[in-house]
């Protein structure tokens, strides 16, 4: 029931949405002319509605695949056979999550944003633990909290399907760092709950990763 | 006084007026800091505006997040209690050190997941079912799963990775449910987190060839579960193929780790029925 529904979403259906988007983009831009400079000047929008929601995603991924990238290209010393392949695997599942998101915003997709690893010592098997760790579970937490923002039922499903292999990434990274931190008490509180941070909170936290400046005051709250 | 007066006039004209008021809690809670926040004079405005608030959305109905709330209830009763049993067994199941701290943590959780979706379940003006009465064995298919760690360990892959399936099939029809939204995705990553472990352990012990992640349909179990993990090999999404999007080189085992796929309701049933005895 639940695969027809997601399959019955077609590419034309966020195509439409993609072009409802863009009109109100050209409309945004547009009146900014008239106005002051507050809506061009601030850096890359994401949008509103669902489609702002799609597009912070999307600027996740895309931090995301960025880094697994770098890993994947110049091993940490020291990886062993078995973290190559998964982390490998990572990257490709943060790659395939970035251009899912690429293919179905289509025109309303954001561009490609530029990123800033230099805090990262990738030669370090801590150092990229630790930044993969704060990432994966930064993910699931933005996946989390952005739930209750999204409006169409198929989105929601859609991110579901992507924040569970978040949090699987999110238990595999904390084991290798150490053994049984999967779901630890800094991130599930005592109720059993993990941790879910709204748009900007998580901004806030990539930011210190991502030098394109991101706008998401037009994503709803 | 006043508020009630009002209430009562909508409910002429909309009986289900307070199922709709109640769905909304955020809306409520606001309500009821309102009145220390600001004059009461400015009362009625406010007033007003929560009932639009309360209309214009389209949440779900109070019905069905009960309804969402009381199967997930189904399934935390019978992860807490798989786990409460296989912990009693002590150190003859689960070995001393990390793997028993790691069953422990899991176990802790599902133990609370019970007692926050009863809390929710009644605070949301519902009655949280009870527990059924389980059978780990499934009629004997499991025979030995209090008794053989390897045993255990599949069925405890089984059941994480279902649950993952079960919230997510589901969460669909709780869009626009606000904090309990929320609740229900903070749980269904916790259980997620869960199955990576529980598959790392498995392998760790040569018990299955399986990573943290779910590729094709792959139990590493057998085909005694594999209606748990039909549907997973989904490639697809949105309409999308992900095998090697947009010149990219994803594989297809990628492609569909990448993508966790829900249950419905009734697959979900079918695969725990064998473990409900009533």
């Amino acid at each position: 029931m639940i695969q027809k529904s997601s399959e019955a979403l077609s590419r034309r259906a966020f195509l439409g949405m993609a072009g409802a988007a863009t009109s109100m983009m050209v409309l945004a831009s547009s009146c900014s002319k008239n106005d002051d400079d507050n809506m061009m000047n601030n850096g890359v929008d994401l949008g509103s509605g669902d489609v702002g929601i799609l597009n912070y995603a999307y600027a996740l991924e895309q931090l995301e695949a960025a880094f697994y990238t770098r890993v994947a290209q110049s091993p940490y010393n020291g990886i062993s056979a078995s973290e190559k392949a998964l982390l490998t695997d990572i990257r490709d599942h943060e790659i395939a999550h970035r251009e899912f998101f690429k293919s179905a915003l289509a025109g309303a997709a954001i561009s490609n944003l530029e990123f800033d690893f230099s805090a990262v010592d990738f030669s370090s098997r801590a150092s990229v633990l630790a930044t993969a760790k704060a990432f994966e579970d930064l993910g699931v937490s933005a996946y989390n909290g952005a739930g209750k923002l999204i409006v169409t039922p198929d989105y929601l499903t859609l991110a579901g399907k992507i924040v569970s292999v978040e949090a699987r990434h999110a238990a595999y990274i904390r084991d290798l760092i150490s053994n049984g931190s999967f779901a630890d008490n800094t991130v599930v509180d005592m109720n059993g709950l993990d941790t879910s941070r709204m748009p900007a909170d998580v901004l806030a936290v990539a930011a210190g990763f991502i030098k394109t400046k991101i706008n998401a005051s037009n994503l709803p709250r | 006084m006043e508020f009630q007066h009002i209430i009562n006039e909508i409910k002429k004209v909309d009986p289900e007026m307070p199922e709709r008021l109640s769905d909304r809690r955020t809306a409520m809670k606001s309500f009821a800091g309102i009145g220390a926040k600001i004059g009461l004079a400015a009362l009625p405005f406010f007033i007003g505006s929560i009932f639009k608030k309360a209309y214009a959305q389209s949440g779900p109905s109070q019905n069905v997040v009960l309804d969402v709330l009381n199967y997930a209830l189904t399934l935390e009763y019978l992860e807490a209690e798989f786990y409460a049993m296989g912990i009693a067994k002590g150190t003859a199941l689960v070995p001393a050190g990390a793997p028993a701290a790691a069953i422990k943590t899991i176990g802790d959780h599902e133990a609370a997941h019970v007692e926050f979706l009863k809390t929710a379940i009644t605070a949301s003006g519902g009655t949280p079912v009870s527990k059924p009465t389980f059978d780990f064995t499934a009629g004997g298919t499991f025979a030995n799963v209090f008794s053989d760690y390897a045993t255990f360990l599949a069925v405890a892959q089984t059941f994480e990775d279902t649950g993952v399936r079960a919230y997510k099939g589901r969460a669909a029809e709780i869009t626009g449910g606000g904090d309990l939204l929320t609740a229900a995705l903070n749980i269904h990553s916790v259980e997620a987190r869960h199955a990576a472990h529980i598959r790392t352990m498995r392998k760790a012990n040569g018990f299955g060839d399986v990573k943290p992640w779910i590729t094709g349909k792959e139990s590493g179990i057998g085909s005694v579960v594999q209606a748990s993990y039909d549907g997973e090999e989904m490639s697809t999404q949105a309409g999308i193929n992900i095998v090697n999007i947009n010149g990219a080189m994803i594989s297809a085992s990628a492609a569909t780790e990448a993508f966790d796929e829900g249950l419905t309701k009734e697959q979900v049933l079918a695969i725990v029925g064998p473990f409900i005895v009533q």
